[in-house]
């Protein structure tokens, strides 16, 4: 087998067995929550029988490490369970799957943040490509303190500035472009309309990525500048552009895939904020309804995706410097 | 090449009263002090000096180029009718790797490690509009025959790390002549090559040169290197020209002083003294890193008290395992190290305090070996401390006897490393070492990195200690006139294995075994006829390494 499979693999098992320990931390932590689920539904006149009768209708009466191996098992098995809420005492079951709440969820999630990455991969590496070019110019300096700034702000600063200048004040009139401050898409929306309410969330995205990507690039490029072999690319007489873009470039993947893959993950489970600013209705707001109501089926999905999600970008950014390595792609 | 029939010739690059300078500690210094030089087509000038002699900057300069951190500042350099001073660079980059090109001094940097050999090859040609793709990828495969690269047809399919360094080397060679250049610039192209592979690459570049009548500027700190390339000696020394003159002229009778000094350097040489009882014993010693092959096969080495065992080998031959399994860094699979007749701990965990001070270690390279940020006080002063418990005044006052031991003063103290030279660093690591007041003393390479003159200084002040305090020294080096100066015994190393083990004068005397014939030939000579008569005794064979 070529070796660069088998360490994919290798990572992959790694990557199930990390998701395996970060279950169990999971489950400990929502365990750990104070308040009960029974008793925030029932209130607090209801009897202690009521409560316990809703709880073992729950399965909350098992002891903690049973219901931690049905969970983990159904999960296995791609069963998420049932959610907890809808279940009132009104005796009729209007619960609903946690896969049919999380999914529409998460593909909202998943649509903002490939077209914040769209935006924001390209853009900076072009910047950082073009910073390290440019290095100690007025462009460089320009575009290092920009990004910095964009990335000191926090992010709902951002957003919140977004809003004033293009939709309140709404700067782009003139042009015929007003920004929507609320981007409450739904999956029925045409394409163009749910890029058009997504835009300001993305662009506030892209700002606080930006800056992260950008400067690895650029200090990973000029990094490798002092390496003899470019010296050499420049004495054989190639322009600066291409020393850069085809000499320093193809080595400098490593480091830069890195950090590209923490901050796609940031855009999948660090974006609640963003999404609480502008209504969006993603992943990160229906984790925070439930924890805030003990809906611990749905808690403990959306942690368990945001997990995965982290494991897998990662995963992916080792595979893409393992395979930009020639000595580990060809070896001898 | 050695003949000089440069007078009706034409005059290929002309530089007049060159001042190059560099920037460090906040300021320009000057680096080249207004140099005159002058080739010829054709032609070949060899260009030497100790490191920081500006070989490299005017070798470089030549093709109107500076180092960042570093300025053309003033002068002229004429290239076949056009001035490079001031010249754009996007013009500048029109003749470079098409009418000059460069051969850097470590083939493993200067290749991209991302692209294949041949990509690289005929980057310069094909950029230039020269030749197509097609052809000049057959040109290079024929420039890889005439460079005797084994596989000439595929080679070009490789990957940098997928060839030895001395093909790399070779394939350098045909990058810079792949565009058939007027002036190739070789900068220490062999120097970080191991003799047997040395000769190769001088013999392959040698023949190209003359084959295509191109004409070159060789940087080498090494002579006798010098002596088998040039028709023309410059003698570089702070920037300045101390001499210049014919090859064969230059050296038969050098004229200055500086050029005397630096012909005489390689004479000292140890008288062997009798055989003492051994210290250390390596026996039947067997390892190798992680679950790999084997490094070391079967390896016996004995190292009599206050004497020296230099154990001569090239890159690969495990002399530096040897050295590791003895300090207990990588415990042997098989075999076991004896110190006063008794078994070490194999692992460095298991041996004891005063264990460990018997064996001390100095490195290669003294930059890396030290602490920036330590000064000389506490680099001599930790081991005092740590193996022998002194401290306070006491301690001060033992740093300034280990430091007049090294031939250096009291003031030394406070510096960092960052403030000595090449030559004072590896003193400072000296004393280091014997401030454990070691028995053993394991040298690895420890004049490699420093000039001539510098080493002569460093291998008379071992010789001096090992005299003042019976000190023993294990010393590995691939280069047979160290050896000469500072060994009682030899050992050879090929391949892991011990070839060869005996007293000096049996070692360097006739029967040899094969590698050792292999590894005593191909040392360069100052006979500027060494080179054609090494390959007319075919002694070497030219398609190795």
């Amino acid at each position: 087998m070529h070796p660069i499979i088998s360490t994919v693999l290798k990572r992959l098992g790694l990557g199930l067995l990390t998701l395996f320990f970060v279950s169990i931390i999971i489950f400990s932590s929502v365990e750990m929550l104070p308040g009960d689920f029974g008793e925030s539904v029932l209130g607090q006149a209801a009897t202690e029988e009521t409560v316990a009768a809703f709880r073992k209708e729950l399965g909350l009466d098992k002891p903690a490490y049973q219901r931690y191996f049905d969970w983990i098992g159904a999960v296995a098995k791609g069963d998420l369970g049932t959610s907890f809420s809808g279940r009132a005492a009104s005796g009729v079951d209007r619960s609903r799957r946690v896969v049919d709440l999380v999914v529409p969820r998460l593909k909202n999630t998943l649509f903002l943040a490939v077209m914040a990455a769209v935006i924001a991969v390209p853009l900076s590496l072009i910047l950082g490509i073009t910073a390290a070019l440019f290095r100690n110019s007025f462009y460089d300096r320009s575009v290092n303190a920009f990004t910095l700034i964009s990335i000191s702000l926090p992010d709902f600063f951002v957003a919140y500035l977004l809003i004033l200048f293009f939709a309140s004040l709404k700067v782009l009139e003139p042009f015929g472009i007003v920004f929507p401050s609320l981007a409450n898409i739904s999956a029925d929306m045409p394409l163009g309309e749910r890029l058009f309410k997504s835009a300001l969330p993305a662009l506030t995205l892209t700002l606080v990525i930006v800056a992260h990507m950008m400067r690895m690039t650029r200090a990973a490029i000029i990094n490798l500048l002092a390496s003899p072999y470019i010296e050499m690319a420049r004495l054989k007489g190639i322009s600066k552009f291409k020393v850069i873009v085809h000499h320093a470039l193809p080595n400098a993947w490593a480091p830069i895939v890195n950090v590209i893959a923490f901050n796609l993950a940031y855009l999948v489970v660090g974006v609640v904020i963003v999404e609480v600013v502008f209504v969006y209705p993603g992943i990160g707001q229906l984790m925070v309804d439930a924890v805030s109501t003990r809906d611990i089926p749905v808690v403990q999905a959306c942690a368990l995706i945001f997990a995965a999600t982290y494991i897998l970008l990662n995963l992916l950014a080792d595979v893409v410097s393992i395979a930009s390595n020639p000595r580990l792609l060809h070896p001898r | 090449m050695n003949t000089n029939n440069s007078n009706n010739k034409e005059v290929l690059l002309q530089i007049k009263d060159l001042h190059i300078d560099g920037f460090s500690d906040n300021k320009w210094h000057d680096i080249i002090k207004g140099v005159d030089l002058t080739l010829h087509k054709g032609e070949v000038l060899g260009l030497i000096g100790e490191s920081g002699a500006g070989k490299s900057t005017l070798g470089l300069a030549a093709m109107g180029f500076a180092r960042p951190g570093c300025r053309l500042k003033s002068g002229s350099i004429v290239f076949d009718g056009q001035e490079l001073m001031g010249m754009k660079e996007r013009n500048k980059r029109e003749l470079w790797g098409t009418r000059i090109a460069y051969v850097a001094q470590s083939a493993a940097a200067a290749f991209n490690p991302a692209f294949r050999l041949m990509d690289q090859t005929i980057e310069s040609g094909v950029r230039s509009n020269t030749m197509s793709e097609a052809d000049a990828k057959k040109d290079a495969r024929d420039l890889f025959e005439a460079l005797q690269l084994p596989d000439p047809q595929n080679i070009g399919d490789r990957y940098p790390h997928q060839v030895s360094g001395g093909q790399l080397q070779r394939v350098m060679t045909a990058m810079a002549m792949s565009s058939r250049p007027d002036l190739i610039i070789f900068d220490e192209p062999t120097t970080a090559l191991d003799v047997t592979t040395q000769v190769n690459v001088l013999a392959a570049i040698r023949k190209v040169v003359r084959q295509f009548n191109t004409a070159a500027i060789y940087i080498t700190h090494d002579l006798a290197v010098v002596a088998q390339m040039a028709d023309v000696i410059k003698v570089l020394r702070y920037g300045e020209t101390m001499e210049e003159a014919d090859t064969r002229k230059m050296l038969s009778h050098p004229e200055h002083p500086y050029t005397k000094s630096l012909w005489a350097v390689r004479s000292i040489e140890k008288t062997p003294e009798p055989k003492t009882e051994n210290v250390l014993e390596i026996k039947n010693v067997t390892a190798a890193y992680g679950r790999g092959e084997n490094v070391l096969h079967d390896v016996s080495i004995n190292l009599p008290r206050g004497r020296t065992v230099a154990i001569v080998g090239e890159s690969g031959s495990g002399k530096s395992t040897a050295a590791r399994v003895v300090t207990g860094l990588l415990p042997p699979s098989q075999g076991s190290v004896l110190f006063n007749g008794e078994a070490l701990p194999a692992k460095l965990s298991g041996r004891s305090v005063d264990q460990l001070r018997r064996i001390q270690m100095i490195y290669q390279s003294a930059d890396t070996a030290m602490n920036p940020r330590h000064k000389v006080r506490d680099i001599i002063g930790r081991p005092l401390a740590f193996y022998h418990d002194v401290s306070g005044a006491e301690l001060d006052k033992r740093v300034e006897e280990l430091l007049n031991m090294i031939e250096l003063d009291a003031s030394y103290m406070d510096r960092f490393p960052g403030e000595l030279s090449g030559g004072q660093k590896q003193r400072i690591c000296i004393a280091r070492a014997i401030a454990a007041d070691p028995e053993v003393v394991i040298c690895d390479e420890v004049t490699s990195a420093l000039d001539q003159i510098v080493q002569e200084g460093i291998l008379k002040l071992l010789l001096k200690l090992q005299k003042e305090l019976n000190i023993s020294y294990l010393f590995i080096t691939h280069d047979i006139a160290t050896v000469k100066a500072i060994s009682d015994e030899i050992v050879v190393m090929y391949q892991g294995k011990v070839v060869e083990q005996g007293v000096k004068a049996d070692i360097f005397s006739p029967p040899y075994p094969e590698y050792t014939e292999l590894l005593l030939a191909s040392v360069p000579e100052m006979d500027p006829d060494w080179l054609d008569k090494v390959l007319d005794a075919d002694k070497i064979p030219l398609d190795a390494s």
